[in-house]
């Protein structure tokens, strides 16, 4: 056992028993942030600010809500929103929150394309950020589920039914997912189970491997330039911070994340006070109805460019897409050939990769909005090919990339 | 060297237990997520044929799902009498013939809508068409609206059972 001596003082006390002052100089005072950084890196703080706002907003919304078929619309539509006390509150954070995650958890994912943070050392933390990514998809669509509208029951139904795997008709399989013929109280329960429990489990334990991911390659910079940390560090604890290319993350790097934060926390409950409708589809008012489909299913805007990808095609080929579009985000590490970790502006063929996924990804969403007539799905039908044909393009492009 | 393979062989003793126990709670889950007894006990429905009209769509329920009765009117069925893949989709009992399908698009399961002038339905989710013998006109859903197990009763369909009718259709392939 170690030696223990009567403390001085509480903080003392503690730090013989958790060593809190070890852990403060490991997580903060000397976690080493890169300089020349700009604010596309202040998305995971805000990330992790959406994050614990989900989570307390979640918490209070699971203090009234109902998982049972019968009562579970009226809990949310009535007893949250009409009487409990700022119920209304929670709720617009709990959905505007849902909502813009995803649309930071892009900006994360594109700032990480975009500057090569995936590259040389840093496979783990794309790897674990697009697990993340996944986690964070199940707990949207479990989430949707709940409110028990027309639009959850119908999502319900539609994306089960991909289970099937088309013409392999696993039914069975389908059935055991929902636990009863159609979506019903044995699905609501267990999405209930999965929003609540399991996946939030699964996100937390994520997150740390995320974080610990990085501890070891470092944060990757603006210029893509290899920092030597422990000797940067080591100018930086000598008092030379001037000529240090690192910044200590509490409590230099903090202050500008924490800029951007307040920023982002403006625009953020302008839309939970001004514009929360925006995260809540109208059809998901009227009470879910299993002899009644709504006359246009689609899911919520941040899964539009995958739905997308499904429906053009026939259905085998289009499961065959949808499953590609999932998985290929994961191999983007090994399938950039190119030595290169910098930014995409420097690169060669790259930088039109880039830009041309972005924007193909974005016709992709705008097109799994509207319905699938005429023009409309020939567009999202050469979308959908151009997404599968840059992948495709990406290793040949990137392996006669020259070192720069 | 005798007492490491004496801990080689509690390793894998205790790996052999533990493997057991693994398998053995695997399937526990995948039968907790199984559907209730409660829940497949109430899969019957029993439909009286002779209440229905001409040409005019009920949808009925049964495992939660809709399901489309369409009586064929004599007109519709000589139609289907001169095509052999859609006389064999109707169902006859007593003198009349009928189209019953499950109501849920073979495409991602979306209802389709009737329009009794047209004689067929459209979906309106990508836009399949099928004719009023539920057989599929335009993709992208793969096939004809799926027949549910049936059994003829006099007048009486029930459905949820495999009748000597339906047994043969899915023989042929009319339905899955
Ligand atoms: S669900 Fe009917 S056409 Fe897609």
């Amino acid at each position: 056992m170690a030696h223990f001596t009567k403390a001085t003082s509480l903080h003392d006390w503690l730090n013989q028993r958790l060593a809190i002052d070890t852990l403060r100089r490991v997580l903060a005072t000397e976690y080493w942030i890169p300089k020349n950084i700009n604010f596309l890196w202040a998305m995971g703080m805000v990330l992790a600010i959406t994050f614990a706002f989900l989570l307390v907003s979640g918490i209070f919304l699971l203090m009234y809500y109902q998982p049972n078929v019968d009562l579970a619309f009226d809990s949310v539509n009535y007893t949250i929103m009409q009487e409990v006390g700022y119920g209304w509150l929670w709720r617009h954070v709990h959905g505007v929150a849902a909502s813009v995650v995803f649309l930071v958890i892009y900006i994360h994912m594109f700032t990480g394309i975009y500057y090569g943070s995936y590259k040389k050392g840093r496979e783990m933390i794309w790897l674990s950020g697009m697990l993340l990514f996944v986690a964070f998809s199940a707990e949207a669509f479990s989430g949707y589920m709940l409110p028990w509208g027309q639009m959850s029951y119908w999502a319900g139904m539609v994306i089960t039914n991909l289970f099937s795997g088309g013409s392999l008709h696993a039914d069975g399989l389908v059935e055991w997912i929902r636990g009863d013929y159609v979506p019903a109280q044995a699905f609501l329960n267990r999405f209930f189970m999965l929003h609540v429990l399991l996946i939030p489990l699964a996100i937390i334990g994520l997150i740390v491997l995320h974080f610990g991911a990085l501890r070891i390659p470092h944060v990757n910079n603006q210029d893509g330039e290899e920092i030597d940390f422990e000797a940067e560090a080591a100018k930086y604890k000598a008092g030379d911070k001037a000529n240090s290319k690192v910044i200590a993350f509490v409590n230099d790097f903090m202050s500008k994340d924490m800029m951007v934060v307040s920023i982002y926390l403006i625009f953020f409950f302008y839309l939970v006070f001004y514009h929360y409708d925006f995260a809540m589809d109208p059809v998901n008012f009227d009470p879910a109805n299993g002899l009644k489909t709504p006359t246009h299913i689609y899911p919520e805007w941040y899964f539009l460019w995958s739905y997308e990808i499904l429906r053009p095609f026939s259905t085998n080929v289009g499961l065959i897409a949808f499953a590609f579009a999932q998985v290929i985000f994961f191999l983007l590490p090994f399938l950039d050939r190119s030595p290169n970790a910098v930014p995409a502006s420097r690169r060669g063929l790259f930088k039109y990769w880039f830009w041309a996924m972005l924007i193909d990804m974005i016709i992709l969403t705008a097109m799994g909005k509207v319905p699938p007539e005429g023009l409309f799905s020939a567009i999202g039908f050469y979308a959908a090919l151009t997404f599968i044909g840059l992948w495709i393009a990406l290793p040949f492009i990137t392996k006669f990339e020259k070192k720069v | 060297m005798k007492n490491n393979s004496r801990r080689g062989f509690m390793g894998k003793a205790f790996g052999a237990v533990a493997g057991v126990g693994a398998v053995a709670s695997l399937y526990a889950m995948k039968r907790s997520w199984d559907p209730l007894p409660s829940v497949k006990a109430a899969g019957f429905t029993t439909l009286d044929m002779s209440a229905y009209k001409e040409n005019e769509l009920v949808v009925e329920k049964w495992r939660g799902k809709p399901i489309f009765v369409l009586k064929q009117s004599e007109e519709m069925t000589k139609k289907a009498q001169e095509n052999p893949k859609d006389i064999e989709r109707l169902i006859k009992v007593g003198d009349a013939y009928f189209m019953v399908t499950i109501g849920l698009c073979t495409h991602l399961g979306c209802i389709p809508g009737y329009n009794s002038e047209e004689e067929s339905f459209l979906c309106a989710c990508h836009g399949g068409t099928y004719d009023y013998t539920g057989e599929v006109t335009k993709a992208p859903p793969p096939r004809g609206l799926d027949i549910p197990p049936f059994k003829i009763d006099g007048m009486k369909l029930v459905l949820g059972e495999e009748g000597p009718e339906y047994k043969k259709m899915k023989e042929t392939g009319v339905t899955l």
